[in-house]
């Protein structure tokens, strides 16, 4: 589903990506652990398209196409999803009307009709209901004044509406309460589990894959994939860090 | 001479940011013609105008009477030279709210200035002006608050924000307050910038294209200056009204 090349990016001109080389399939979870600084976030925003982020090498194919040739929305109507590490506020736009929006213009792309208002409401209720989150909540401005557990939250609704093949998550645990991180991976579960789908998750800790169990582990370190292994690598990391099971 | 045989020129302050070639051609009896209009004691009036013309200028004079309210809302989308002015004297508790949005292309100098005089105690007022420009456009806003010695419990408010849409746009403000009173509250803000890229980019992995996330940030932005209209409606038509500019927009150098 997802092949990545050999990726190097610059940042500011820093090498920040150096011959990263991974595959995700269908159907599976991959999770990417790694010490700060080692890339991680540089990766989700890489495959996102985000400006700033040059890439200097090698390539991404995702469902047989050149992603790096799409720009951001394009990757997004294909499928892509991108969950932000700090979602970003938008002053004055509500979530009710920039999601619909989102979701036409990403159906307008794939050559599909429109969502009626009535029907967009249904979905987003039924999805909001997924993470336990307030309809009132989706009706206010686009993240502003949301503590940074709502944001998370919010960004699992998103994607629940937005419906995407693929989804890099960034972060997405970071800043959730316990009960929080179990709500927001029972949605990834039920969004993204399925055999058609797969989900690449970028976290610092093992809590998320308690709930969220991957089939494959990465340890990210200076710019590429240094180790893989099965969901004991996991463990492993959180009790002899980094540096003793990356070195 | 009489006065109005006189043409303002870039010279004068209130003109300082107009277009001059407009004004070396202009009308001098256009250009120096108020309307003027009184509200009584206890009442409400209201102006809301979407300029969609170009050349023109429309000069108010207002008179507000013991704890009435005037309020205007107004659009300007014309050009190549628009200018609103509107002059308040609030008595005694009296209210002057007013939103104002210049959207402008090409070469279009699109203004608004205000003056508002507070002459009586406990008057209140609110002013919130959105400029959204690109081409070599200027969106300006020239406030002015004067509030006399007696004026005191004075409450008054400005706000200006322009949104730069590409290089070689322009906006000016020059905010003025004018305070004899001692007991009183006079709150003034300006900001100039471009288009929030944090935004523009999670709008886009969301598939929002970027002229839709344009739009999205515009309607937004120019969306404060009318917040407090009350009626729906017209709310509505007015954001509606002045975003239609940006249908079709060719930003080729994005700030």
């Amino acid at each position: 589903m997802l092949k990545i090349t050999n990726l190097s990016a610059t940042v500011a001109d820093k090498t920040i990506l150096d011959g990263l080389t991974l595959e995700v399939n269908a159907d599976e979870v991959h999770a990417i652990m790694g010490p700060n600084g080692a890339g991680k976030s540089t990766l989700a925003y890489v495959l996102g398209g985000r400006p700033g982020y040059e890439v200097t090498g090698g390539s991404v194919e995702f469902l047989g196409k050149d992603l790096l040739d799409l720009e951001p929305h394009e990757r997004a109507a294909l499928g892509f999803f991108l969950g932000f590490q700090y979602p970003v506020e938008i002053p004055g736009v509500s979530n009710v009307q920039f999601l619909r929006e989102a979701l036409n213009s990403q159906r307008k792309a794939r050559g599909e009709e429109p969502l009626s208002g009535g029907d967009f409401l249904k979905l987003a209720r039924e999805k909001a209901g997924l993470l336990k989150m307030d309809m009132e909540m989706l009706k206010r401005q686009v993240n502003v004044g949301f503590s940074g557990g709502e944001k998370k939250r919010a960004e699992m609704v998103q994607m629940g509406i937005l419906d995407p093949k693929f989804a890099v998550l960034d972060e997405t645990d970071s800043g959730l309460d316990i009960d929080a991180l179990r709500i927001v991976g029972d949605g990834i579960n039920t969004i993204m589990r399925a055999p058609d789908k797969a989900v690449l998750l970028i976290t610092h800790y093992q809590r998320l894959l308690d709930v969220v169990k991957p089939d494959y582990v990465h340890v990210l370190a200076r710019g590429k994939i240094v180790k893989t292994g099965g969901p004991e690598l996991a463990l492993r990391l959180e009790e002899e860090g980094y540096e003793v099971v990356a070195a | 001479m009489s006065e109005l045989a006189t043409l303002p020129t870039k010279r004068d302050e209130d003109w300082r940011y107009a277009d001059g070639e407009y004004l070396a051609a202009a009308d001098a009896q256009a250009i120096n013609h108020w309307r003027t209009l009184e509200v009584p004691a206890g009442e409400t009036r209201s102006e809301i105008k979407a300029h969609q013309s170009g050349g023109m200028t429309d000069r108010l004079r207002v008179h507000v009477g013991k704890g009435g309210r005037f309020e205007a809302f107004h659009s300007i989308t014309g050009g190549k030279y628009s200018r609103v002015e509107i002059e308040v004297t609030l008595e005694e508790g009296a209210h002057f709210e007013f939103g104002g949005v210049t959207v402008g292309s090409g070469d279009k100098v699109q203004e608004f200035v205000t003056r508002v005089i507070h002459s009586e105690p406990n008057g209140t007022s609110n002013q919130v002006v959105r400029a959204v420009q690109w081409g070599k456009s200027v969106g300006n806003f020239l406030g002015r608050i004067e509030v006399v010695r007696d004026a005191q419990k004075t409450d008054a408010a400005q706000n200006f924000r322009a949104l730069l849409l590409e290089k070689g746009a322009t906006a000016n403000t020059k905010p003025e307050l004018e305070i004899f009173a001692d007991d009183v509250l006079c709150a003034h803000g300006a900001a100039i910038g471009a288009m929030d890229e944090q935004a523009r980019f999670y709008m886009a992995a969301r598939g929002l294209t970027p002229e839709a996330a344009q739009r999205l940030l515009v309607q937004a932005f120019i969306g404060d200056a009318f917040a407090s209209l009350d009626d729906d409606d017209t709310r509505e038509r007015m954001v509606e009204g002045a975003l239609a500019q940006l249908e079709g927009a060719r930003i080729e150098n994005p700030v």
